[in-house]
């Protein structure tokens, strides 16, 4: 089961240059939740604090507090790679291990941290691939083929297993399919769909039919404050604040 | 990123709406005209509207959904086009109960004279027009409270009919020759009382449409606004 994230009064900022301002949202265990807002807003950088992400960029800065489910991302006792073992992310780009087979870049992750029995690396790759909806495609080449010779879609699965085989609680996606044919864009909905049954989902996207698809709640934001988080279909049908309206009806700015 | 074409769309919707909801409109009017003046004339020219009103129909139905397929709108927007389908509906229906009156008329002209009806059917048939008036003008300024107004006037047409009712039934007693006229009077203001529902349910889409808010069957009505249900 995925956990709920508490996010209390998080800003950020590159050097001198605040992105996020005091952002409170509580984000429901097993459920999607979608971030939209205007390219610039600090959508993205908002889920790289979840995870400690954004720290790893040269001046960037964070202030606040993250809890998700007992774990405090951002407590001086807590190692930023634990944190990112238990939340997992996948990015605009699908990013798989060009030089490996698709097994060894599902396993990667579990290798990392020690696990070496085959039979159980077996195991968990299969499951991986199982719930990134990919296995039927790959089972007969899991070691022949590079993660590289796959197709956008499919390389952007294999993230999503690669990400899962680590067993994280949170799973986060930065406009995960953005670079990919509707299809192959269906299919990681779908997926996203039923991923939340086991994992909190946390979205990024420019999509906002998108959002709407696939988010039970929705969050938008705008230069790089929360300006409304509610349940999707409110957004989207009855939004109460007018700068959500007027951006998700395209008469902003 | 203003949606230029978009909203020409919408626009564009807003005003056929408008123009098929005058149509509806003077057709009501005319239909009773003709059973107050006893003109079949009058009763000819709603025959002929209908079709235009149908026409209209199809065309604004043809417009949203190009609007949803091609347009993907959200939240205001959305509720608009909703809206707009179900008004289109609803004055399509309008436009039929006129056409019923009229049939109604030629049918009492066509019998034989009765002297006098005792139901007011004039006086129905300005409160019913209001409110289709009112109903349509809410819609045009997209003003909530107006709408608001025309579904607390739907219980007094209610009433109107139930009083047509009583009184015609016991005619029908009275006189039993004459009881197919006062039937089809009956059934006039029957199709009056129906004229007025349409106008309530366009109101209610307008409040839908301008607050977001579901206020079929008084339901999402704030207590205060609640019309007193008839006793």
């Amino acid at each position: 089961m995925g956990v709920g994230i508490d996010v209390q009064d998080l800003s950020a900022w590159f050097g001198k240059a605040q992105v996020l301002n005091d952002i409170k949202m509580k984000i429901e265990p097993s459920h999607v939740t979608a971030i939209i807002g205007p390219s610039g807003c600090g959508k993205s950088t908002y889920i790289r604090c979840l995870n400690r992400m954004h720290e790893t960029l040269p001046d960037a800065r964070v202030s606040g507090s993250v809890k998700v489910g007992d774990l405090d991302v951002y407590d001086s006792a807590t190692a930023a790679v634990d944190v990112r073992r238990r939340i997992g992310m996948v990015f605009q780009k699908a990013n798989p291990f060009p030089t490996m087979s698709i097994y060894d870049n599902v396993a990667a992750g579990l290798k990392l941290n020690g696990f070496r029995k085959r039979h159980e690396l077996d195991e968990v790759v299969e499951q991986s691939l199982q719930m990134a909806a990919l296995w039927d495609e790959v089972k007969d080449v899991l070691k022949k083929k590079s993660g590289a010779s796959l197709s956008g879609g499919q390389q952007q699965r294999l993230c999503i297993a690669r990400a899962l085989a680590v067993a994280p609680e949170v799973l986060l996606m930065d406009e995960p399919a953005s670079a990919l044919d509707p299809i192959s864009t269906g299919k990681i909905e779908e997926l996203i769909f039923q991923l939340k049954e086991r994992y909190t989902v946390v979205i990024v996207t420019h999509n906002m039919q998108q959002a709407a698809r696939v988010a039970d709640y929705t969050g938008f934001f705008l230069m790089g404050s929360l300006i409304e988080f509610d349940k999707t279909q409110k957004i989207f049908t009855t939004p109460s604040d007018q700068r959500t309206e007027d951006y998700i009806t395209g008469r902003f700015g | 990123m203003k949606r230029t074409r978009f909203q020409q769309g919408l626009d564009d919707l807003k005003q056929k709406l408008l123009q098929m909801g005058g149509m509806a409109e003077s057709a009501i009017e005319a239909a009773t005209e003709s059973y107050l003046q006893r003109d079949p004339k009058l009763c000819q020219l709603v025959f002929e509207r209908e079709d235009s009103i149908n026409a209209a129909e199809r065309a604004i139905d043809e417009l949203a959904l190009d609007l949803l397929a091609m347009q993907q709108p959200m939240a205001v927007d959305l509720r608009f086009i909703v809206a707009v389908l179900k008004i289109n509906s609803d004055i399509e229906r309008v436009g039929d109960q006129a056409v019923n009156i009229a049939q109604r008329t030629m049918d009492l002209l066509a019998g034989p004279e009765v002297a006098e009806i005792p139901v007011d059917i004039g006086r129905m048939t300005a409160t019913v027009s209001t409110m289709m008036r009112r109903a349509l003008e809410s819609f045009l300024s997209g003003k909530a409270e107006v709408a608001q107004a025309v579904l607390e006037m739907d219980n007094i047409v209610d009433r109107m009919k139930d009083e047509a009712f009583v009184i015609l039934v016991q005619r029908m007693k009275q006189d039993p020759d004459r009881a197919q006229a006062y039937l089809d009077v009956l059934l006039i203001t029957r199709n009056l009382e129906r004229v007025a529902d349409h106008a309530t349910n366009i109101s209610e889409d307008v409040i839908f449409w301008v607050r977001g808010a579901d206020v079929r069957h008084r339901v999402g009505l704030d207590p205060e606004d609640r019309p007193a249900m008839p006793q």
